[in-house]
């Protein structure tokens, strides 16, 4: 240590620190991309356009364990024209996944709620498929207080 | 070790209506991503998919991550034409299966 400056140690230092967040950063949580790559795989690469879809969820949520989430697309749900399948991701989380949502003409409406877990402040992105074979998206931010996922 | 499920269907309903669906399923849903205090992973258990039908008909399916909460809740609605039943089923990661059923009556 004696042939360490203090200026090398710090950089040393904050240099070591750095490498481990962003390696922590990567490791343990879904990114955008990663949300992204399930959307692809989920629509076969189509773009989905923005539209058609709420979303519910609260702006801030104190606790991550549980999120309340609700939505809604709007389609008139008939045998000719109905939703048939619908994709959550979190942007944030350990795995982009959250759940998919399948539909029937039986269903009567496309809207689901449930309850989630977030592990930090980040997007849920809910893509919806209708029977025509169209993607529709919509996302929506929540802000996250205390995280969910255990440590 | 299977739990009871709590689930709300109205009794009775008009034919052509659309009704609203709540179901509830005791489950930890341990994540997979928690660590136990010897810092090994818990194992990941949880509820990976539930579905519904009225009459033997799909209604309403889900395939569940572990991002859904502890003792997963689900809202949902379905367009009842006649009297008849639901049937729904939970799938834990063990291969077990949760099932109920509920009745209704369509005037």
């Amino acid at each position: 240590m004696r042939h360490l400056s203090r200026r090398a140690a710090l950089a040393l230092g904050a240099g070591s620190a750095a490498i481990t967040v962003l390696g922590w950063g990567k490791g343990a949580y879904a990114t955008p991309q990663a949300a992204a790559g399930d959307v692809a795989k989920f629509t076969g690469g189509a773009k989905p356009e923005s539209g058609k879809i709420s979303i519910e969820l609260p702006e801030i949520a104190e606790n991550g364990n549980t999120v309340p989430l609700s939505f809604s697309v709007d389609a008139p749900m008939t045998d000719a024209d109905y939703v048939s399948d619908v994709l959550v991701v979190a942007e944030g989380n350990p795995n982009p996944g959250v759940a998919t949502f399948h539909f029937t003409p039986l269903s009567g409406k496309a809207e689901a709620s449930t309850r989630i877990r977030l592990a930090t402040t980040q997007n849920i992105v809910v893509v919806a498929k209708t029977s025509g074979g169209k993607y529709f998206t919509a996302s929506k931010l929540v802000k996250v207080t205390i995280g969910g996922c255990g440590g | 070790m299977a739990e009871t499920p709590k689930i709300r269907v109205p009794k009775t309903a008009k034919k052509g209506d659309v009704i609203e669906i709540k179901t509830l399923l005791p489950h930890t849903m341990e994540s997979g991503q928690r660590k136990d205090r010897d810092g090994k992973t818990i194992p990941r258990k949880i509820i990976n998919k539930f579905a519904v039908q009225f009459n033997g008909k799909p209604v309403f399916s889900a395939t569940i991550e572990p991002a859904v909460a502890a003792n997963p809740y689900l809202q949902f609605f379905a367009k009842v034409d006649e009297s008849g039943t639901f049937k729904f089923s939970w799938t834990d990661d063990d291969g077990s299966v949760t099932t109920a059923e509920e009745k209704i009556t369509v005037a």
